[in-house]
């Protein structure tokens, strides 16, 4: 279940560009990135990578109640993240920490869902459209496809208008896909011809369970059955997860329906902070995917194309400051007034929150001090 | 096949239906669904409920239902009897046969800033949606911290009477009112019917609408006027002296049955529609409690871990000085509802219920 003569990939674990027939479909769009965005990639790669190990320290010391990893899913994320348009909607899983942040979330949110603090509160409007994490695995699908039922409902698919005309990516990963939701979502896509994209991150472990239980047969073939055109890239390399996801919105976009990315990649760590990869997977099965590590590929291939040792330099600079202050933001987070928890259960008044927030309070006030 | 179900086609051939049930066509001819006018007439509740969803997609161009086989057919009660026809296929959308799905993708449209009205087919279909229901639909509105409202309505057709097939005839309120986050009514009255579901498609909050199908055929008055009460509050429907009764949906006509019944015996009994089940508005009930001294709670769910149960716990609380005897539940036994021939066994009925009056008053 990896790699095959299937898997589209644009840069070799060499740092090389590829070139065969089917990567020089992509050659134009590779060969149209200017220099700003491709170091945009290796920067927020870089970033990301140094607040996703500086969070699991942060869990390690007890700040955190847990840390979901994102460790070796930088290129997936970096890429598929930077070919959304503003005007997209994103619908993430819960580990998409880079695409958060490319849309504009502070990242320190998802921290404080971590740390107990909420369960996520962001508003997606404000952070580019990039929706709240879904613990419950695959519920998200149906949400983005519904999301994008309503996208195509307002008239905003196949107009022509770059600027207005607007789809949908939803991340799920492959543990997912053996989810009703998750295959009910491809039934109603499909109906309905949603502008939508299906962004398959399979980093081939379902918390303990390789994905060959979840699937005998390469995941990207599935779609083909709900009539959905699919297509699997190499997950670690940044060039292709761009390249392809920018195709795939495109085209839901111009109303040609859904479109199915598995991006083949390898989760480091472990699924969650309170997990023991050890456990259940080889050592060298580990190693043979830190050889194919999507920075270092994509740095190679950036000195390949002259970019400086001070750039390195700088970006190294930058994501330990991002680490840092995310750390000391995390420090200084509050815990809510218990009394929010009644807050917004529901948006219109409700008689059994106002008794039970009332009921709170004179609790706490019975035992006196500033309670 | 992909013709058929292409929505941007079915946009297209929605955009005339859409003008034409706002009025904004010259003739100004409404749909045939939307009763125009008012007064008072009578109705079954499946046709209330159909002229009230034909009000509420006409007052609000965000309404769409979702459903299985609400488009030609109409629904399998009818009671989106011709509302494609009048509103065009973009607004009542007939869904693949997946509840999770209906579910899930009416959250999605909620988001883009529709008011989904999902039909669910049977009562006992509801449980596939379950997880979407409780995990995302009552709880996004908190996971924004209030930034997102969810204005679903899920319609539920419910309960037994009709001599149907297993996973046709069930009651699963009790979840539905046990999660937070979601809201929970039932009409017992084609009034009541015509109204509570424009309320509730109004509402910022997702509703549960449990439609008591044994109720969809009778006739009943509409007052084309007003509501005349609050979406969550509880009425008493009966006066009486002696014992109160109260139950919600397809109970309270058998409780007026037994009021009724009663009354020849020599015991006045009053009646309380419960109407809504979450919240639950219990100063009316409460009110009669402590007039009566005696509450008899009916239900056709099964009593364990119930409404029921929930309402003697709270009115045992709030008004246990004036209670001459414990509140008495009468409901389906602690079963799964059993094949068709016996559901006048499991079912409380007009004699269940006055047995409970009787035990009510032993005290």
């Amino acid at each position: 279940m990896s790699h095959t003569a299937e898997t589209l990939q644009l840069l070799a674990p060499d740092g090389r560009l590829v070139e065969n027939e089917r990567a020089e479909r992509y050659r134009p769009v590779v060969d149209g990135l200017d220099e700003g965005l491709l170091q945009s990639f290796h920067r927020t790669m870089a970033v990301i990578r140094a607040f996703d190990i500086e969070a699991g320290n942060l869990q390690r010391q007890g700040q955190l109640a847990l840390w979901i990893p994102s460790l070796g899913q930088e290129a997936a994320q970096v890429g598929s993240g930077y070919a959304a348009r503003p005007q997209d909607h994103i619908f993430p899983a819960y580990r998409e920490h880079a695409v958060g942040h490319i849309r504009g979330l502070d990242v320190v949110q998802i921290i404080a869902m971590l740390r107990g603090l909420s369960h996520g509160g962001w508003v997606p409007e404000e952070v580019g459209n990039f929706h709240l994490y879904t613990l419950v695995i695959g519920s998200q699908t149906l949400h983005a496809t519904g999301y994008a039922m309503g996208v195509q409902f307002d008239g905003l698919v196949g107009t022509g208008d770059a600027d207005r005309d607007t789809a949908v990516m939803v991340y799920f990963g492959d543990g997912a896909t053996s989810q009703g939701d998750v295959n009910e979502a491809f039934v109603f896509a499909q109906s309905y011809r949603t502008p939508q994209v299906f962004f398959l991150q399979n980093n081939h472990w379902a918390i303990s369970v390789p994905v060959s239980v979840q699937s005998r047969t390469p995941l990207f073939h599935r779609p083909a059955g709900f009539g959905i055109p699919s297509v699997q890239i190499d997950g670690n390399d940044v060039l292709a997860s761009y390249a392809v996801t920018l195709e795939s919105l495109d085209a839901a976009r111009a109303g040609e329906g859904p479109r199915f990315i598995e991006a083949l990649t390898y989760r480091m760590g472990a699924h969650t902070t309170s997990d023991d990869p050890t456990k259940y997977r080889a050592d060298d099965e580990v190693e043979s995917w830190r050889r194919r590590d999507p920075i270092a590929r994509f740095e190679t291939y950036l000195r390949g194309r002259g970019a400086s040792e001070q750039f390195f330099g700088e970006v190294a600079a930058e994501a330990a400051d991002f680490a840092a202050d995310a750390r000391r933001r995390t420090l200084a987070l509050e815990p809510p007034a218990a009394e929010s928890m009644f807050a917004h259960v529901y948006s219109e008044q409700h008689p059994v929150m106002d008794a039970q927030r009332e009921w709170l309070r004179s609790y706490e006030a019975a035992f006196g001090g500033d309670a | 096949m992909t013709d058929t179900l292409d929505a941007s086609a079915a946009v297209s051939t929605t955009t005339g239906a859409t003008a034409h049930a706002t009025g904004g066509d010259a003739a100004g001819a409404s749909p045939a669904s939307l009763i125009t006018g008012g007064g008072v007439r009578t109705m079954p509740m499946a046709k209330a409920l159909n002229a009230g969803l034909a009000a509420a997609l006409a007052a609000d161009e965000k309404v769409v239902l979702m459903g299985e086989d609400i488009g030609p057919l109409g629904g399998v009660f009818r009671v989106t009897e011709n509302l494609q026809r009048d509103f065009g296929a973009r607004r009542v959308i007939d869904t693949p046969l997946a509840e999770s799905g209906i579910v899930g993708t009416a959250i999605g449209l909620a988001m883009r800033g529709y008011r989904p009205v999902c039909e669910i087919q049977f009562d006992g279909f509801i449980f596939p949606g379950f997880d979407q229901i409780t995990t995302q639909l009552a709880k996004l509105t908190a996971r924004h911290e209030g930034s997102l409202r969810m204005p679903v309505v899920i319609r539920v057709p419910y309960g037994g009477h009709i001599g149907a097939v297993e996973h046709h005839q069930e009651s699963p309120e009790a979840y539905f009112a046990h999660t937070p986050g979601l809201r929970l009514v039932s009409p017992a009255t084609p009034h009541d019917a015509y109204w509570m579901i424009q309320e509730a498609i109004a509402s910022d909050d997702p509703v549960l609408f449990f439609e008591p199908k044994s109720r969809y055929w009778p006739k009943g008055p509409v007052d084309l006027d007003s509501s005349g009460i609050a979406l969550h509050a509880s009425r008493i429907v009966r006066r009486g002296t002696d014992v109160t009764v109260v139950g919600h949906g397809a109970m309270v006509s058998m409780l007026l049955d037994a009021a009724t019944l009663a009354e020849e015996e020599g015991t006045s009994i009053e009646v309380v529609d419960l109407r809504s089940l979450s919240p639950i508005d219990y100063e009316p009930l409460l009110e009669s409690v402590r007039r009566t001294g005696r509450l008899v709670v009916a239900q056709e769910a099964p009593g364990g871990v119930s409404v029921g149960s929930e309402i003697a716990a709270t009115v045992s609380e709030r008004a246990f000085f004036s209670l001459e005897a414990p509140v008495i539940r009468v409901s389906g036994f602690d079963t799964p509802f059993p094949p068709a021939k016996l559901e006048g066994a499991y079912l409380p009925d007009v004699d269940r219920i006055l047995d409970g009056v009787d035990r009510a008053l032993s005290y």
